[in-house]
């Protein structure tokens, strides 16, 4: 494999002396990381790791809850995402989603993906077919769907509409897309697919994942963070925490060992 | 690595898998020791028993290589375990290779005693050399089973004794053969005796960075010595 060098490396995301909390809980505790654009960053841990938190911070996802806060600093393409004023639509434009059951909208293919461009620009009709085939090839569905994009999102396979949301996140053109668990419903050959097609879009998109199967982050992402109980234990190259981790516990949890 | 996995059927495989390790290592052993005092004996059952055995060894280097890729296959192993299983697929390879040796050896100690009876004084350097190689098998075997990276690299630094040995008796075999030129054919037949057990010293040399591997986790083939202690004795779980 080749080894990137320094040089092809550029933080887009920088989490500093972050910390969260769900009421009076510390979730996440004193968080220092850099996520690097156009590279897939997997985080893994055990179950109520943070992982999840962490990854819904980076859009702001948590505001929807009143009780939910975090403090500190996390930067986006050199502004504090927590200061107040951020526009949180703007925001999660720029930081697309896409959940760990596939969550497509009671509606047609086609408007799946129209509904959330419409929110954030005008396009005619023209435009708007483009962007829709754009979307649609961008998440390798389109020769499966481009002869019914009429019938309805809930029609299709749970691969398939797995790649539904992938298409519809990428429809706004972000430049950072959060997968949250994005295969564990699927069957191992849509895993592939989804683990094909982030490859191919971390050419144009910088990923997060956070995954439960360590072997999936061994083949997707290029940056391994490790979350244990709220901490941040260890981040490298994936090949570097696979081969040679630096911390125990590390070591422990990807080995499969009673920590 | 001093705590169990979540899977105990997976603790007993990597066990089984470095106890297989150990048996074909101490089968080798035997191979070398028993291939040199046939050599300075004569003793002719001893050398075709010598030659006859390498088959086991080459199975058992087929056998644990499967064994490997069978705990990769069904187990995807990760970080020290999977050094473990790389650095075993390495060392068994080394291993054959040492078995091979002391079958040469006992080949050639048969064409020296079918030529004439051994007459070649000052032997005694080969049998020293033979029992250096001998041993750096068997510590390196220990180092790789306690996984102890400084003992590996002692071993490594042992190497560049063996081969200042071998090169002496290269040096005194040679003035033999210029003194006296009928010995030359016997005298050549040492001379790839005492290579074989320099060579046989080179793959356990090979087994010692292995061993280094799986400790630190990091490749020091080809590189100098110095550097290698360095590294073997830097920190590190």
């Amino acid at each position: 494999m080749m080894p990137e060098t320094a040089l092809d490396l550029e933080t887009q995301i920088a989490f500093r002396s972050f910390n969260f909390y769900y009421g009076k809980y510390h979730a996440l505790r004193n968080i220092n990381l850099e996520i690097f654009r156009r590279k897939v960053t997997a985080f893994i841990g055990p179950s109520g790791c943070g992982k999840s938190t962490l990854l819904r911070t980076m859009n702001r996802m948590y505001d929807l809850y009143p009780e939910q806060r975090a403090e500190g600093e996390l930067i986006l393409d050199g502004h504090n995402i927590l200061a107040r004023g951020t526009d949180l639509n703007a925001l999660r434009a720029r930081v697309g989603m896409v959940f760990q059951k596939p969550t497509p909208f009671p509606m047609s293919i086609y408007d799946n993906i129209a509904f959330g461009v419409k929110l954030h620009e005008r396009l005619n009709r023209v435009e708007m077919d483009e962007r829709v085939e754009w979307s649609l090839r961008k998440a390798a569905l389109w020769n499966e769907v481009k002869d019914k994009l009429r019938q309805s999102g809930m029609s299709l396979s749970g691969g398939q509409q797995q790649r539904l949301c992938i298409a519809r996140g990428v429809a706004v053109k972000p430049s950072v897309l959060l997968l949250d668990e994005p295969t564990s419903a699927l069957d191992p050959i849509s895993t592939l697919r989804i683990e094909e097609l982030v490859a191919e879009l971390k050419e144009e998109f910088t990923i997060a994942i956070v995954t439960h199967n360590m072997q999936q982050a061994a083949r997707v992402s290029d940056f391994t963070a490790y979350m244990y109980l709220g901490e941040l234990v260890e981040f490298g190259r994936t090949d570097d925490i696979f081969i040679k981790p630096r911390d125990k516990r590390t070591e422990d949890y990807i080995t499969g060992r009673f920590g | 690595m001093n705590t169990e996995h979540f899977s105990k059927q997976f603790d007993t495989e990597l066990d089984e898998l470095r106890s297989r390790v150990m048996e074909m290592g101490g089968l080798v052993e035997i191979q070398i020791r028993r291939a040199i005092d046939a050599f300075f004996s004569g003793d002719l059952d001893r050398i075709e028993e010598v030659i006859d055995d390498d088959h086991r060894i080459n199975g058992l280097e087929v056998s644990i290589d499967d064994d490997c890729a069978h705990i990769i296959a069904r187990r995807q192993p990760a970080a020290s375990d999977l050094r473990l299983v790389m650095a075993v697929s390495r060392i068994v390879t080394d291993l054959e290779r040492i078995g091979d040796e002391a079958a040469k050896i006992a080949r050639m100690a048969r064409e020296v005693y079918r030529r004439d009876r051994l007459v070649m004084p000052r032997l005694t350097d080969v049998r020293k050399v033979g029992e250096i190689a001998a041993a750096m098998l068997r510590d390196v075997l220990n180092a790789f089973v306690r996984l102890d990276a400084v003992e590996a690299a002692r071993i490594v630094r042992e190497d560049l004794t063996l081969d200042d040995n071998f090169r002496s008796i290269l040096r005194q075999l040679i003035t033999y053969m210029m003194e006296d030129p009928r010995t030359i054919s016997t005298a050549l037949d040492i001379v790839f005796i005492a290579k074989s057990i320099e060579r046989i010293g080179d793959h356990a040399t090979n087994v010692a960075e292995s061993v280094i591997y799986v400790v630190k986790g990091k490749d020091v083939r080809h590189i100098a010595i110095d550097q290698l202690e360095r590294e073997a004795l830097a920190g590190g779980h």
